[in-house]
């Protein structure tokens, strides 16, 4: 009866793979930046274009920055999550990355949906995106203070994103001395 | 209140199908035949429920009735009547639904052409299709389903997703479908055979005309969906190995293996156990291609929608069927040894070469399909498998296949002497490799090897089948022209795939209204581009006149089309000028700014040969299915025939 049984278990291997298969995310793509320094980019800011925002400036702040568009419908999902996060005493410096937009646009989104970013740059060609490996608006990153990118969410950060992996981080991170 | 009676039929539907679960078998194993009778009704009623529901949907659909969730998502007010029908099977829910519907389809239809079948066998086989039934029926109804009310209902849907706008996804869904569905018949009879204990091989002539409509059907599904990926997609691809292109490739495969295992079966009562795992593997695959498709497992341009906790669902329905019949199997096969003997140079040999081969290359797809989800969930990391691999393991791989197959058409049954074999089919195998170099000279300007060999099998095909057909043509039998029909077909598509995939040109192009572009002897003006309006859509139209030696002949239009719905998501519209020995493609991309837009054209020579082929394929099946053989009668008893008479009939 053995070799009548091979099918059965070459099968059950196969369910197996499937089911751990399951549980993984296929959107999740590795960012090859974990654990890395965050790009240098120097952008002017997207309401005082006169003045420029640099990766260097975040030096000593826990932050959180995120990639963000007038024209991205998911952007307004999460946006009230940073705004609300904005108003918290414990939480990160937020930054925004405003990515691909006209200016006009952007800013007239913040004062409909509130603006939650002490600063957002204005990457009008994306190219600071191409550095950082955006490949969908919206992205967002968790930085330490030596300016080393922790975390990357892809896709609109949910509240249960935000509970269970994000502020757990920015806790570690700001408890730790570096 | 008509989506309220779609959901009551289906509710209604699933407890038919719990009924016909459990009483056909029960009356079967107990030789109750009050149970037993109780299967045709049943099934019959089930269907009817399915119809109903299916129905309800339809109409939801037709209406525009957006407080249903599921039109809301897939239907707009400006969609054209057509796309809110075929928009049912436009999602998940629906395709789903479908898929149920077309699950009853086929057992009603069991009901109606099974009547020379012994009783108990009807009612194994109904009562496994309600096993089915019920799975499919569940999900829909627990994790999937379509008739879901929002309570604020909006006033407009989100629109069909335009890949979807389009005559050949019409009906590309359902055959596919009725392809996969169809494999549960074939699975239902083999284990309707191992439960009954059946040792004789009477259950393989009656599975074979549903096995080969069944086939029918995927073929036709398949090659449509090539067919619109061509000129739907703007890259003038016919074939992508994409997981859920291989979800419906690999039941195919396993299918054209059950094919010819069940006739060996059936004739010679041999491969017994092959052919019951063949059709349990080729139903398995319909199943795991679900699976892989409604999952989201993988990713994929197919994967509409992604939820995992429908994934387990059909996994765990994945396991129970075919765990449990590769159960049934293991306890029932040592039983079912075959009878018929046969030695190493025989018409037997040949199919079972040519079934293993086949079940190969299955498993190859198989595993490049799964391979990117092994490695990760092995922890070793991401990646892809792509075409490379696919075209490196599958070419090499169905050579053998065609060769045996030319061979296998002459050699007889049970016993046969090579010399004969080799004395009737030497002058078609030089002929077709001398006749294969000097096509590639002929048709093509640069010749290359691949070319030589791609023809020269394709040619050994098609010469072996017609002077095979001519030898025989006092007694031809429709089985015997299907057969030739199909293998002819092959032998079509396998020029096409070879000139095609060796021999196209393309050019991409920055262009203005005015520039000219030569490509393959034929030179193309872009005389304007223009806006024009859609129904739900606006839409950029290029116009290219096509020259051929400073004459025109004929003018294209390629469109990039920005449906309003679901953040004006662009869609081409290849312009194409078809022929039987070649296609002008055209297709409209991006615009580059000071009104040049990049335009890409393609010179495609017998690229419509892939899907003749298919054509010929098919209509070898229905042929087939149409052989006397297969017409039942009450009395009929099966019986191994090995008479020589009928040993060069149908394979």
């Amino acid at each position: 009866m053995n070799r009548y049984l091979l099918p059965l278990a070459l099968f059950a291997v196969l369910v197996l793979f499937l089911a751990i298969g399951l549980g993984i995310d296929p959107k999740r793509v590795p960012s090859p930046l974990i654990d890395k320094p965050l790009p240098a980019f120097n952008l002017p800011k997207l309401k005082t274009p006169d003045y420029n925002i640099k990766s260097t400036d975040f030096y000593g702040e826990v932050v959180l920055l995120n990639v963000w568009a007038s024209w991205c419908v998911s952007c307004r999902a999460e946006h009230p999550l940073f705004v609300e996060l904005a108003k918290s005493n414990n939480g990160p410096s937020i930054y925004g990355i405003n990515y691909k937009d006209k200016r006009t646009d952007a800013i007239e989104w913040l004062k409909y949906f509130g603006n939650p970013y002490q600063a957002s740059a204005f990457d009008q060609h994306g190219l600071t995106g191409i550095d950082l490996g955006v490949y969908g608006v919206p992205e967002t990153y968790i930085i330490d203070r030596s300016g080393i990118i922790r975390y990357k969410h892809i896709g609109p950060v949910t509240q249960d994103a935000l509970n269970k992996k994000i502020m757990p981080l920015i806790k570690k991170l700001k408890a730790s001395n570096i | 209140m008509i989506p309220e009676l779609g959901q009551f039929a289906l509710i209604l539907a699933l407890c038919m199908a719990i009924i016909l679960a459990v009483f056909p078998i029960v009356g079967a194993a107990r030789n109750n035949s009050y149970w037993m009778s109780l299967a045709l009704p049943v099934a019959r009623t089930q269907f009817l429920c399915l119809v109903i529901a299916f129905a309800a949907l339809v109409y939801a659909f037709i209406t525009n009735d957006f407080s249903v969730t599921y039109v809301a998502n897939n239907s707009n007010t400006l969609l054209p009547v057509q796309y809110r029908i075929s928009a049912v099977w436009g999602a998940h829910e629906g395709s789903l639904l479908l898929w149920a519907l077309i699950l009853g389809i086929w057992m009603f239809a069991v009901t109606l052409f099974s009547r020379g079948l012994p009783e108990e066998f009807v009612a194994r086989v109904l009562g496994v299709m309600g096993l089915i039934s019920i799975g499919f029926l569940l999900f829909l109804l627990l994790t999937s389903n379509p008739f879901e009310r929002i309570l604020m209902a909006p006033q407009e849907g989100a629109d069909l997703n335009p890949l979807l706008q389009d005559p050949g996804l019409i009906v590309h869904p359902p055959m596919l479908y009725f392809g996969y569905v169809g494999f549960s018949v074939a699975f239902s009879f083999a284990i309707a055979a191992m439960l009954g204990g059946q040792t004789d091989t009477s259950w393989a002539r009656w599975a074979r005309p549903w096995t080969i409509i069944s086939w029918v059907f995927l073929t036709l599904g398949i090659a449509l969906g090539s067919w619109w990926a061509y000129y739907e997609l703007g890259w003038g691809g016919w074939w992508f190995w994409d997981p859920v292109e291989n979800a419906s490739f690999m039941p195919w495969l396993a299918g054209t293996a059950l094919i010819h295992s069940l006739a060996a079966t059936e004739k010679r009562d041999i491969f017994k156990n092959w052919t019951i795992l063949l059709a349990i593997c080729a139903f398995s695959l319909s199943l795991l291609g679900t699976f892989l498709v409604r999952s989201g497992v993988l990713t994929s341009v197919h994967a509409f929608a992604s939820d995992p906790t429908r994934g387990i669902f059909i996994l765990i329905f994945l396991g129970v069927v075919v765990g449990g019949s590769l159960l049934l199997y293991a306890m029932r096969a040592p039983a079912m040894a075959s009878i018929g003997k046969f030695s190493l140079i025989s018409r037997d040999t040949f199919l079972l070469i040519n079934s293993v081969l086949l079940v190969v290359v299955m498993l190859t797809i198989l595993l490049g399909t799964l391979y990117p989800l092994i490695i990760e969930a092995m922890g070793l990391g991401k990646l892809s498998v792509g075409a490379p691999y696919f075209n490196a393991v599958f070419i090499p791989l169905m050579i053998p296949v065609t060769i045996a197959l030319g061979f296998g058409m002459f050699t007889r049954w049970r016993k046969d002497q090579w010399s004969r074999i080799w004395a009737k089919t030497r002058t078609a195998a030089i002929a077709s490799i001398v006749i294969g170099g000097l096509l590639t000279f002929m048709l093509v300007d640069s010749a290359i090897l691949k070319t030589v060999a791609g023809l020269s099998i394709a040619l050994w095909i098609l010469i072996t089948s017609i002077v095979s057909l001519t030898t025989r043509r006092k007694s031809l039998t429709f089985g015997f022209c299907g057969m030739s029909s199909a293998h002819i077909g092959l032998a079509i598509t396998i020029i096409g795939i070879t000139i095609s995939s060796n021999h196209s040109q393309e050019v991409h192009k920055r262009m203005g209204p005015g520039d000219r572009v030569d490509v393959a002897g034929h030179t193309f003006e872009l005389v304007k581009i223009s806006e024009l309006p859609g129904p739900n859509y606006q839409a950029t139209e290029a116009t290219i006149n096509v020259y051929r030696n400073d004459e025109m002949i004929t003018s294209l239009r390629s469109q990039k089309r920005n449906y309003f719905a679901r953040g004006g998501m662009p869609m081409t519209e290849a312009g194409i000028d078809p022929g039987l020995t070649r296609d002008i493609y055209v297709s409209l991309g991006e615009p580059l700014g000071e009104g040049d837009w990049s335009l890409r054209f393609y010179y495609k020579p017998f690229i419509r040969w892939i899907w003749l082929g298919a054509l010929f394929m098919a209509l070898g099946g229905i042929l087939a299915a149409m052989d006397k053989r297969f017409r039942l009668k009450k009395t009929k008893k099966s019986a191994i025939i090995l008479d020589k008479d009928t040993v060069l009939s149908t394979t």
